[in-house]
């Protein structure tokens, strides 16, 4: 059967068969029902999609059920008591309010519908009075009128759900196993999405997967590296494979704006806001926790941003983003939010909170997990004029019982950083002066690992240094410290325990005079760049803290990011599109030597994608580092190969540019001589060009510039 | 060496042209007077009077005995460039952009812009030997070649004067008949630029030409066969371009629009005028200075120096030192 039928066709099969082409209108026509002759629809999936969709038109009204069933006389009186509760909520339409009656007994039914002017209206209603208790005996049971048909189709028997047959999928981790132990990232230029290989012996990105308007906001790794996620108007979607980038999972969330992942990669968090119907009210917030692998949401949480807004106070400055912190390792185990005087923590098992109930802190502002621990780090800040001191404490989940809390006077500020094994938590605190006109600031250094956990206070020499960034060596015990006043701070570095007194802080070094607004270290640890970002022009200074010497200087002018490489071997510089010019990305080696530099116009996004941790046993990693001589005997051969061959092909294209450049001189030289004589004849005979030689000759011109005469007397 | 700043003009320039001796430069800029310096010092000679509108290009006579400039003022003027006195102006009713000799500076070839519901054209016209003979019966062009959507930016002689290469806004370069006007070829619309030509520059003996565009690279052609021999891709939009006539260099000069220019620093411009090796295409190294971008390169016949002008009214004469001339690569 032919795909497409013409109209000349159809005629042609009309008269065959005696139809009056005319009499028939064609649109009227309709397969039956389950036949497609034939044809298969290739929007298969577009049909499984429309059945999440309930847009019947009857979105904005409920149904209120268990409602006390009244006799005619008392009707009035309880649908003022229903519009009353209603109409709080959102506007009902004229005549939107119908609670319909038994015709035998006049009496009413114990249900009524509610039709408001909006789907969001309706929508809100249900979900604040679904559970309002009317009475003892009368507690509201709110439904979506849309939802009632679901409902009933719901099977009186259970059927066990038909087990699909395995199909293995495609290995996720294939990146992993490159031979040349290379990295991926993905970039965002324009409207292009590519994810490349970093082959820095080759010095230029080798490209895996391209595609245009692959997202419509952003991608984003999963924190293992195991996914793509891509943000569009409809949802999220993740994306990975083996050796290419096939949709795995789709997560329906209408103008989701933000995601997150969990540690574990085992959930993703979606967020959108919407415009309110009545602009006096706050946006509202639909967050979505889905479950990564099979794309069912998990739980979902809808309410208005100031709600979400950190510490119930926000509201102006709206959600901080993620809402939803998790809790540290890979088991994805509990995950919390800040809300007015509480901390929610919650449980992945179940999606309820963790007894049922959340932890009541008061004027809690602030809160933090423990990288790998289920430790939370509260924050309240000071109360009452300074009566009641500002207090850090660490909280172990689940038993929600206190570790350790520390009380700090005239606080006006807190920030808290975490080592990334969870061995330290520094709390930076901004504290007032006797005036309080201004703020000096010292460290508070907890070592959670410890016995007690013991706090150390840590103040810098000169205490009214302003910290300009702080950042924990990963898996290390070190710190670095930007202080100082703009322009040329000073960059300090400390060790949590260096070599005689392992229980004590100590200072380091202090580089003086540095431009420097931000601190990356490796994700090995070790190396660290001092970075001048944006305003300082994009100084770079890669430091060895082992050594503490400078291994090199750089600049990428108007940097804006600075990423290392999962592995700490490689590290990007790049320079977004939030700068009109010079966009793109420069790939560094640790040590700081340029390798490569690749410019896009339009550049929104860099990200390597991550590993997961290690597969190693530490013995084995030990094992490794011991002998690292012959492991990387084969490498360091590895690389001559490849630069030997770089070479040859680099000189083998020179020969060849230059022959073919050869032969070009040669044709036009010959050309040339051919010519000369016709522009001997357009000169009117004058010599051509080179021919004749002219030689420069100094000219000495006298110029009689005046004469004068003059006696001169001689006595 | 230090490079020889040279303030003489007020407005950004334009062009730049050494004369065949290599002892005199002459620049245009938007201000109106046309310049000449001495190629050796930077010292300015004098200044051609009678322009009333930006001056966008110029060209001197063999014997350099005669300059010619297009103007803005929608004219061309021929000048005595001794003495610096107005010979013979040619009037047209839009701005001429592009002004080149032919082979025995007997004829010339001029542009001019789109202008009030004209289009642009290519003008060709003779050029009497001596001023006073009759010039004015030579006012009329020879022929007129109309064609090419946009601006004209540059059209220069052929071998022989047997065709004109033009290149402009349309992105494509163009080789036409001098004799019947026809047009004989045009450049691959997938090789060549994306974006408007705003320069071309000819080889010493006029076998090969270098073109500089918008689409941030310059493009090396042959002058018989049009084809492309060679790209070089800089980070920058090219405004300006020639070639070294002793070693195997181009330069390029640009940087972003005048009007995108930032005002935080001369760095984040990059107004370079940067060395490409011709054959390798591979970038040699860059030239800074300019507070603007670079409008107009020139290349002494000798090799030994280049001019470059900026949008920010500066010559920089750049003499080179012993050095350059033992790169290798």
């Amino acid at each position: 059967m032919a795909d497409v039928m013409s109209m000349d066709d159809i005629r042609a099969t009309a008269a065959r068969l005696n139809v009056d082409l005319s009499s028939l209108d064609l649109d009227s026509i309709r397969l039956p029902a389950g036949e497609d002759f034939g044809v298969i629809s290739d929007d298969e999936d577009l049909k499984k999609d429309e059945s999440l969709e309930f847009e019947e038109g009857f979105g904005n009204i409920i149904v209120v059920d268990n409602l006390p069933v009244v006799p005619k006389e008392k009707f009035e009186k309880l649908e003022g008591v229903v519009r009353k509760i209603y109409s709080q909520i959102g506007v009902i339409k004229e005549d939107g309010l119908w609670m319909p009656v038994d015709p035998d007994t006049q009496k009413t039914l114990g249900y009524c519908f509610i039709e408001y002017n909006t789907p969001q209206e309706a929508e809100l209603a249900k979900e604040k009075t679904n559970g309002y208790k009317l009475d003892r005996s009368h507690i509201f049971a709110v439904n979506m009128f849309d939802d009632i048909e679901k409902f009933m189709k719901v099977p009186e028997e259970w059927a066990p759900p038909e087990t699909k047959p395995y199909t293995p999928g495609e290995n996720l981790q294939k990146w992993l196993t490159d031979e040349k132990a290379r990295d991926q990232f993905v970039i965002r230029a324009g409207s292009d999405t590519e994810v490349l290989w970093n082959d820095a012996r080759q010095s230029k990105p080798e490209l895996v997967y391209t595609r245009t308007y692959w997202t419509e906001s952003f991608v984003q790794w999963s924190p293992m590296g195991t996914y793509l996620a891509t943000v569009h108007r409809q949802g999220a979607q993740v994306w990975g494979g083996a050796t290419t980038f096939s949709r795995l999972m789709r997560y329906a969330h209408p103008q989701v704006k933000l995601i997150d992942f969990s540690p574990g990669e085992r959930f993703l968090v979606t967020y959108s806001s919407h415009e309110p119907s009545n602009p006096r009210d706050t946006h509202r917030v639909v967050i979505n926790i889905f479950d990564v692998r099979t794309g069912k949401v998990m739980r979902d949480f809808k309410g208005s941003a100031d709600e979400f807004a950190i510490g119930g106070t926000g509201g102006v400055s709206g959600v901080s983003w993620p809402v939803f912190r998790w809790s540290g390792g890979k088991d994805d185990k509990y995950f919390a939010r800040i809300g007015k005087n509480v901390v929610s923590v919650y449980e992945t098992e179940t999606f309820a909170l963790i007894d049922k109930k959340s932890i009541k802190v008061e004027n809690v502002i602030d809160f933090s997990w423990s990288p790998t621990d289920p430790i939370l780090a509260l924050f309240v800040p000071e109360l009452g004029g300074g009566n009641q001191p500002a207090r850090v404490s660490l909280v172990q989940i689940p038993s929600k019982e206190e570790l350790r809390q520390k009380n700090l006077f005239s606080v006006s500020d807190c920030k808290m950083y975490w080592q990334s094994n969870g061995d330290y938590l520094a709390v930076k605190v901004d504290r007032y002066t006797k005036t309080k006109k201004s703020t000096y600031t010292g460290f508070e250094l907890f070592r959670i690992k410890e016995r007690d956990i013991p706090i150390e206070v840590l103040e810098l020499e000169n205490k009214n240094d302003k910290i300009i960034a702080f950042a924990w060596e990963p898996k290390g015990h070190r710190f670095a410290v930007i202080h100082g006043d703009n322009p040329r701070p000073d960059v300090s570095f400390y060790s949590m325990r260096s070599g005689t007194n392992t229980g004590r802080v100590s200072k380091l070094t202090t580089l003086k005079g540095k431009q420097a607004n931000a601190l990356f270290w490796s994700p090995a640890g070790r190396f660290i760049i001092l970075a001048g970002l944006k305003g300082l022009n994009g100084q770079l200074e890669f430091y060895n803290v082992d050594e503490l010497e400078t291994m090199a200087q750089g600049e990428h002018f108007m940097a804006t990011d600075v990423e290392w490489d999962p592995t700490g071997r490689y590290v990007v510089t790049a320079v977004t599109s939030v700068h009109e010019m010079e966009n793109g990305f420069n790939v560094w080696s640790f040590n700081g030597k340029l390798l490569y530099r690749i410019l896009k116009d339009h550049f929104f996004q860099f990200l390597w994608r991550p590993r997961p941790p290690s597969f190693l046993s530490p013995e084995k990693e030990e094992e490794i580092a011991k002998n690292l001589k012959k492991y990387s005997k084969k490498y360091e051969a590895e690389d001559q190969d490849v630069s030997m061959l770089l070479s040859e092909q680099d000189r083998e294209k020179r020969r060849m540019l230059k022959e073919e450049w050869e032969r070009w001189i040669g044709e036009w030289k010959r050309l040339h001589e051919e010519e000369k004589l016709e522009r001997q004849k357009l000169r009117d005979g004058e010599a051509s060009d080179e021919e004749e030689e002219y030689e420069a000759k100094e000219v000495e011109i006298e110029e009689l510039l005046d004469v004068s005469e003059e006696v001169i007397s001689f006595d | 060496m230090r490079p020889i700043l040279m303030k003489g003009h007020e407005r950004p320039l334009t062009f730049l042209k050494y004369n065949r001796d290599g002892d005199l430069l002459f620049s245009c800029a938007k201000d109106h007077n046309p310049t000449v310096w001495f190629a050796d010092n930077g010292e300015r000679l004098g200044t051609y009077r009678g322009h009333n509108g930006a001056v966008w290009s110029c060209d001197i006579s063999r014997d350099s005995s005669r300059l010619i400039t297009g103007s803005a003022d929608q004219t061309a003027k021929i000048w005595d460039v001794k003495s610096g006195t107005p010979l013979f102006t040619f009037n047209f009713d839009s701005p001429a952009r592009s002004v080149d000799f032919a082979v025995g500076d007997q004829i010339a070839v001029i542009t001019t812009d789109p202008f009030m519901g004209l289009t642009s054209a290519i003008h060709i016209k003779h050029i009497a030997r001596d001023p006073d003979d009759r010039m004015a019966e030579i006012g009329e062009s020879v022929l007129i070649l109309k064609g090419p959507q946009g601006r004209i930016n540059r059209a220069v002689w052929g071998p022989l004067n047997r065709t004109i290469i033009s290149a402009g806004e349309d992105t494509l370069i163009r080789i036409w008949d001098s004799e019947t006007g026809k047009l004989l070829k045009e450049s691959d619309k997938e090789e060549g630029h994306k974006k408007p030509i705003t320069s071309l520059s000819k080889s010493a003996d006029g076998s090969h030409f270098l073109t500089g565009s918008l689409d941030k690279s310059a493009k090396l052609w042959d002058t018989r066969s049009l084809k492309l021999i060679k790209t070089y891709v800089t980070e920058r939009p090219v405004n300006a371009v020639t070639m070294s006539p002793l070693l195997d260099h181009v330069v390029l000069g640009g940087g972003q629009d005048a009007s995108a220019v930032t005002t935080t620093d001369h760095r984040a411009g990059k107004f370079e005028a940067k060395f490409y090796d011709k054959i390798l295409t591979e970038e040699i190294g860059g030239v800074k200075g300019h507070f603007g971008p670079i409008n107009a390169l020139a290349f002494n016949p000798d090799g030994r120096s280049f001019a470059s002008g900026g949008e920010d009214g500066y010559v920089r004469l750049h003499h080179f030192d012993p050095d350059y001339f033992n790169i290798k690569l």
